[in-house]
């Protein structure tokens, strides 16, 4: 028996053990491997503040979601030796491989900011990157009284890139519904030159956080959090203070990937942007938040990625020619809060457009224009991630191919 | 394209003063860059100028802030110092490279 080893089983390990297990031939086993019995559902972590889901919709146990084909183990892993084909777990147990697919993901590092975990943090400054985090800000939310809130963005790239943005929109419409908004300023503080890293988006979204009345302070890189006089420093020693941070702290690979010296300065993981294989290694995969390409770290690209990967993985297996390619392609809804929302449709090479999707001149759902269908579309994303995304079924009308139907793309003449 | 004269020559630049052909660089260029943006460069400067260019021709893209750091050794203190004000995009326009892409 041949084997392939799957390390992670978040969204895209536990998409690839799906489709594998229904597509590989007899003769592989499959296991996968986790550190942590919860699967948690990361796009549900958004609301928690404002109380439209809690510890129930966003937590479930695993293994129910993956196949009785695969193996899963719970093991913390150590560190992946590609010239002998293994993987060391925790403990000193080894796992042989003959095909090998990352998908550790990403997380946190706000020991990477200075000051950033210091007194402040779990008090006036938080997260809502994890579980944690978002459980300890919701008290916060609950509690506040008024004051200057800040949403700072520590370092690109960071996970579902939209994510601060919805939350500065959610705690406008939250805050408004509590009664405290007029009480509260809310800042948005970005190392970026706008709202968002393509310029058609960013201008439409810059114009959207004006109407709602959040500041913008850009092109700030955060240097320090100053725990005693509460507030933020950046390199070039502007300062922004605070009542509630809420902090994007620069996200990580795991530190398995650097134990394992196959990263690159954020432990990302060196991918071929069409095949998806390591640069390091032929029989090495990776998917998901783990890899270094240039497109959105997002539950979505990693449902695209799996699609091609699965192709590949089978042609490689029957050392077939790999002809599946990743186009980079990214979908994301953008919640804008009092029941509206935004979806974004993009790959490597185009940036988002307005337009229709997926049909032209139809929709449903508007591109890059603010309506209640796409509101409604990403809380039904919850629906899909758990029932749909996970088992590896195409999502229906939505391609791994990013479609050109539909969008108004500007003609260059050449 | 727009086109640009300094230094005794005419380079080809986008809008925002960056090169499209790196083969227009010389040393003397990048010095009469940096004068435009007020700096006068020293042996620092050149540290990060020579790994900026060493790097590109790795990755095909100008390094970060984090890799300036990690895989260069210079701090991010130092490049504030060097290059104020934006020092990734002022290091990699007078480096001759294009502007760094804003990650997605
Ligand atoms: C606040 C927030 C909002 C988001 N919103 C959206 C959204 O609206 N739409 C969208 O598409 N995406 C969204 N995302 C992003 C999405 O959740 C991720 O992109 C997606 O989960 C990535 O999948 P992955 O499999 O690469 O990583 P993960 O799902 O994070 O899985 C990685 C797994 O690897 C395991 N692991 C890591 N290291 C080790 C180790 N050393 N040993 C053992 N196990 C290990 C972890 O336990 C984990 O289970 C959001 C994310 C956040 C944080």
């Amino acid at each position: 028996m041949k084997k392939v080893l799957i390390l992670g089983a978040g969204t895209a390990g536990t998409i690839m053990a799906n489709t594998l297990s229904r597509k590989a031939g007899k003769e592989w086993d499959i296991t996968i491997i986790d550190q942590a019995e919860e699967h948690y559902y990361q796009p549900g972590f958004l609301f928690m503040p404002f109380e439209v889901y809690t510890e129930k919709d966003v937590v479930k146990r695993r293994q129910k979601f993956l196949p009785s084909r695969a193996e899963y183990k719970q093991a913390k892993l150590d560190r992946i030796l590609p010239d002998e084909n293994k993987v060391l777990l925790e403990g000193g147990a080894e796992e042989k491989y003959d095909i090998l697919i990352i998908s550790t993901g990403c997380g946190v590092a706000p020991d990477e900011v200075e000051g950033m975990t210091g007194s402040d943090w779990g008090k006036k400054s938080h997260d809502f990157y994890t579980f944690e985090g978002a459980s300890k800000l919701t008290n916060a939310m609950k509690n506040w009284e008024g004051g200057r809130l800040v949403i700072n963005i520590a370092e690109m790239p960071i996970k579902c890139p939209v994510a601060p943005l919805e939350f500065a929109f959610l705690a406008d419409w939250y805050l408004t519904k509590k009664g405290v908004r007029d009480k509260t300023e809310i800042v948005y503080v970005t190392p970026l030159s706008g709202a968002f890293t393509k310029p058609i988006a960013s201008a439409i979204l810059n114009h959207l956080l004006e109407e709602k009345q959040i500041n913008v302070v850009q092109d700030f890189s955060i240097g320090e959090v100053d725990n005693e006089s509460h507030k933020i420093v950046s390199w070039d020693q502007r300062e922004v203070e605070y009542d509630m941070l809420v902090a994007v702290p620069p996200n990580m690979g795991d530190e398995l990937i650097e134990r394992s010296d196959m990263g690159d300065e954020l432990n990302f993981v060196p991918t071929n942007r069409d095949t998806m294989q390591a640069k390091a290694a032929d029989n090495i995969f990776v998917i998901g938040d783990a890899t270094d390409l240039p497109t959105s770290k997002a539950g979505s690209v990693a449902h695209f990625e799996a699609e091609v990967l699965t192709g590949n993985i089978l042609s490689y297996m029957k050392e077939e020619e790999m002809e599946e390619r990743f186009d980079g392609h990214a979908n994301c809804f953008i919640e804008s809060g009092f029941g509206k929302g935004f979806l974004l449709d993009f790959n490597y090479e185009q940036e988002p457009v307005p337009g229709h999707f997926p049909f032209p001149h139809v929709g449903p759902f508007g591109l890059l224009s603010q309506t209640r269908i796409n509101h409604i579309g990403k809380l039904a994303f919850k629906y899909i991630y758990w029932h749909m995304l996970l088992k590896g079924y195409p999502i229906p009308f939505v391609d791994h191919k990013m479609s050109y139907m539909g969008k108004k793309v500007a003609r260059t003449v050449s | 394209m727009p086109t640009k004269e300094i230094a005794g020559t005419t380079i080809d630049v986008t809008e925002e003063g960056f090169l499209t052909d790196r083969s227009q660089w010389s040393r003397d260029l990048a010095g009469a860059l940096a004068t435009e943006e007020g700096i006068e460069l020293t042996d620092e400067h050149w540290k990060v100028i020579d790994f900026i260019t060493a790097d590109f021709q790795e990755k095909q893209a100008v390094p970060g802030m984090r890799r300036m750091n990690k895989v260069g050794g210079i701090p991010t203190k130092d490049l504030y110092r060097l290059f104020p004000n934006g020092p990734i995009k002022k290091a990699a326009r007078i480096s001759g490279f294009p502007k760094p892409a804003s990650c997605v």
